[in-house]
């Protein structure tokens, strides 16, 4: 644990990436092999199950350092963070240990299912050997949301440097629902056997947004155009028997999406393709919401399964053949993937995402607007001869969204944040007008620079007109311009709306309260929305 | 008719009706008594001021042409009906606790203090009392103090290390207690040390008075990473983010205060280090100190006051909150440590 506490220490020291990535790669080079595989696990997001809720361990901190938990609960809320707030009070080490961070992880593991008592005992024996700096990473692995200031792209670039092997190739070995207790770093990275299911996906490739004018990406005919769609991003695989769909967080999500079973006889051995699941009806996408009925769960109810049916949008055609296509021109690649998608019977749930044609610009962006229209966000505009890459990059790839719509909301209520935005006020509650009352309806917690949260964490601790917990109510003064992407009806909100993607666009210290929007005009753009499917794009 | 209390909380700050006088009150009064220097305890505006000999040098630098009499520590005066002494606060040097008696009763008001002896400040000298009005910046137990010496060393490392890689260290710290506290307490082998300007002044103030400070160069025209190669730099808080500091060309900067002890603060400051290292006392100095004091009643004010009384009322003691000029409750981490901590 102390050489993993090293290499936290190192590279929460540096904001340069040069020097995270040697930090990491000396790790790579020098730590034991069980506990590189535990660091690669947890820095691609492979966590061990929780064998602790995070209740259960703020009290039993709060009882090995003698205090009530009361305190511990107002303590909480300013260090921003339960790892570190338990870190931070618990009483100097005993003695301390040697044992490291597989052991540890390994304990965690084991302990999952046990007994209260039989967790607690381990866990305070465990604190009891380890300094503070210990302490912290321990207790961030067990209650989860562990950052190290490392993407997994700079992992695979410190992992590369140290053993020599290509970047892109290790990337594709990582990918996939390999766990540390299953494979071991030999067999996962030296040799790429340790996988087993033969049903790994690709690194998936992401789009930038579009910021410059359209026009500049040059001649429309070397981009291609189509909708971007509002659903889940996954990727198909079919390959030496096995069959998975795996979303773009790397979970296999195969069985959540019955109804794409059937493709296993259908695509041929050796394919891999790119798309995106929706719900489905009526030949034509429904909105989000509908999908949101489906993510989550493990089991489908026949009743969800008909009321929103899935279907995959293909993309791209990342395998043919069992050979890997990716380095092969987009134009290609989509050629092979039109062809392989007519073969296919017409009941499959699989369809093309259709092209959008287009000769010049400006047409193009007549074409955007009716987005919302299409059931989609905007458009995406992919460069021909683009090859498959891995990760984000830019230039070949681009999304090109519609504008969002607006609102102008007063804060009701804030709450300070975590971590970074520790003690800083950055999570607010927000009202529109209903007749003489705020009716509050949406939450955002980014979209300001830091120097205009802490200036409304002064204003917060001036204005709180009463505290419940974390929560403050405040003066209803402070009105923000809020974007969103879409609205819903909802019943679990008092306002009987929901939004999608609430953040803050600028705070309007130039409009008074009693200029905000009202409930009354946002029901307007909900029942706008619900006539036509989907709303123009029109502000609320 | 009951007497009424020894001390009262007003708009004006902490009063004492029968010794017609203020202590360290944040609108002008007719006569108030100064804790320390610090520009929150000491402002100006008012009629005549009383405080301790070793204080006096500083309030007068900054608060110009006052009237203001001194007092040495230990040395007790008679206002009105009410006899007043200062004690040692340790808080930066100079600093005091005031006591105010009336007929047998005593009340305490604790000032800023920390309990570590810091080798330049007067030690915190525990004081008997029946009430007591103590600060509560760190309030809260997250706040635990590594002892000074190791604070010292692992500071030492980071000029040492840096100046190794030929690059200039900046140290952010309060130009009152905390920079002379630094110059005092670290390596002087390990290269020169360099004051900025507003840290310079206070320390010229000190030293004259005999407090035992290293030499030190202020930062002129002239004066750079070239001329004085690996040197360690003591400025104001944030004076690394101004023009000032390019003289000094690739250096590495470290933020000093308590305030970093809590990860989320230390971040928000991106590359800058952080050492912790606090003239408050921290959560147990601050539980030693109130008890020590032998008090039944305690006010708590500046600092997690609502948390800290709570604490208090669970331990017995009969607790209160003073309620400061801008805060009625209380203030907490600041949004920035770097504005904040500046009114220190």
């Amino acid at each position: 644990m102390k050489r993993f506490a090293r290499l936290f220490a190192a590279l929460d020291a540096t904001t340069r990436t040069s020097e995270k990535t040697a930090a990491l790669a000396a790790y790579f080079r020098e730590a034991p092999e069980e506990d590189r595989l535990w660091t690669i696990a947890l820095l691609s997001g492979r966590r061990p199950k929780r064998a602790v809720t995070a209740t259960e361990l703020a009290q039993w901190a709060a009882d090995a350092a003698g205090l009530p938990y009361w305190l511990f609960e107002e303590t909480y809320p300013v260090v921003g963070d339960l790892a570190e707030t338990i870190a931070l009070i618990l009483p100097p080490p005993v003695q301390t240990e040697t044992r490291s961070l597989s052991d540890h992880l390994t304990t965690l593991l084991r302990l999952t299912g046990h007994p209260a008592d039989e967790r607690r005992a381990a866990i305070v024996s465990a604190w009891a050997g380890m300094e503070q700096d210990e302490r912290f990473l321990f207790n961030k692995l067990i209650t989860g949301g562990f950052r190290m200031g490392v993407s997994q792209g700079l992992m695979t670039r410190a992992l590369a440097q140290a053993t020599g092997l290509p970047e892109t190739e290790l990337a594709h070995r990582l990918m996939g629902d390999w766990t540390p207790a299953r494979t071991s770093y030999a067999a996962l990275i030296l040799s790429n056997e340790g996988t087993g299911s033969g049903a790994q996906p690709y690194p998936f490739a992401l789009a930038s947004p579009l910021e410059a004018d359209a026009p500049t990406l040059g001649p429309p005919a070397d981009w291609f155009a189509e909708w971007k769609w509002d659903g889940i991003r996954g990727q198909l695989v079919r390959r030496r028997g096995a069959f998975a769909l795996w979303s773009r967080g790397e979970d296999l999500i195969t069985d959540r999406f019955p109804e794409f079973a059937p493709l296993a006889d259908f695509l041929p051995e050796g394919t891999v393709i790119d798309g995106e699941v929706l719900a489905w009806g009526a030949g034509n996408p429904l909105p989000f919401a509908a999908l949101q009925t489906r993510i989550g769960r493990k089991n489908v109810p026949r009743k969800v399964l008909a009321e929103a049916p899935a279907r995959l949008l293909a993309y791209d055609l990342l395998e043919a053949d069992g050979n890997d296509l990716r380095a092969a021109p987009f134009a290609q690649r989509r050629s092979r993937l039109e062809a392989i998608v007519a073969a296919l019977p017409p009941d499959i749930p699989l369809g093309l995402s259709p092209e959008v044609p287009f000769t010049d610009w400006s047409a193009l962006a007549e074409t955007r607007l009716g987005a919302r229209e299409a059931v989609a966000e905007g458009l995406m505009l992919k460069r021909r001869t683009s090859p498959y890459f891995t990760g984000r990059k830019r230039g070949d790839w681009w999304k090109w969204k519609l504008d969002p719509f607006t609102v102008d909301a007063v804060m009701l209520y804030a709450q300070a944040g975590h971590g970074r935005r520790a003690s800083l006020f950055t999570d607010f509650t927000f009202a529109v007008r209903d007749g003489d009352h705020l009716v509050p309806f949406a939450k955002a917690y980014s979209g300001l620079t830091d120097d205009e949260f802490a200036e409304i964490t002064r204003w917060v601790r001036q204005n709180t007109l009463e505290r419940f917990g974390p929560v403050r109510r405040v003066t209803p003064e402070l009105v923000f311009e809020l974007a969103f992407e879409g609205i819903q009806a909802s019943s679990r909100h008092k306002s009987g709306i929901a939004l999608r993607f609430p953040r803050m666009l600028r705070w309007r210290r130039d409009k008074p309260v009693a200029e905000i929007d009202t409930l009354d005009g946002l029901k307007a753009l909900l029942a706008s929305v619900s006539d036509r499917g989907q709303p123009s794009n029109t502000g609320a | 008719m009951a007497q009424q209390p020894l001390l009262t909380f007003t708009d004006r700050g902490i009063c004492c009706p029968e010794g017609g006088f203020y202590i360290d009150p944040w609108r002008p009064v007719g006569r108030a008594l100064i804790t320390h220097g610090h520009s929150d305890h000491a402002r100006p505006g008012h009629g005549a001021y009383l405080a301790t000999d070793a204080a006096a040098p500083v309030i007068r630098h900054r608060l110009g042409p006052i009237r203001l009499e001194t007092i040495g520590f230990g040395e007790t005066r008679q206002i009105g009906g009410v006899t007043v002494s200062f004690h040692p606060a340790g808080h930066v040097p100079g600093s005091a606790q005031i006591r105010i008696e009336r007929g047998g009763e005593v009340w305490v008001v604790s000032g800023d203090y920390k309990t570590e002896p810091d080798g330049l400040s007067e030690p915190f000298e525990p004081v008997l009392c029946h009430t007591f009005i103590s600060e509560c910046t760190f309030g809260l137990p997250v706040f635990r103090w590594a002892p000074q010496p190791e604070v010292m060393a692992r500071i030492n490392r980071w000029w040492a290390a840096n100046a190794a890689e030929g690059r200039m260290s900046i140290l952010g710290a309060y130009a009152l207690g905390k920079a002379q506290r630094l110059m005092a307490g670290l390596d002087p082998g390990i290269g020169p040390l360099l004051t900025h300007g507003a840290v310079e002044e206070t320390t010229a103030i000190l030293r004259a008075q005999g407090y035992p400070l290293p030499a030190t160069t202020r930062v002129t025209a002239g004066i750079d990473a070239k001329s004085h190669p690996g040197a360690l730099v003591i400025a104001p808080p944030g004076a690394e983010a101004t023009p000032w500091a390019n003289r000094f060309g690739g250096y590495a900067s470290a933020f000093v205060s308590g305030w970093m002890q809590i990860r989320g603060i230390r971040r928000r400051r991106g590359a800058s280090t952080g050492f912790v290292l606090s003239d408050h006392a921290d959560w147990p100095g601050l539980n030693t100190a109130i008890r020590e004091t032998g008090a039944t009643r305690v006010y708590v004010t500046h600092g997690y006051t609502q948390i800290f009384r709570r604490w208090l009322a669970d331990q017995g003691y009969d607790a209160g909150i003073v309620a400061t000029e801008y805060e009625g409750e209380g203030i907490e981490a600041p949004a920035d440590p770097l504005v904040e901590a500046a009114a220190e």
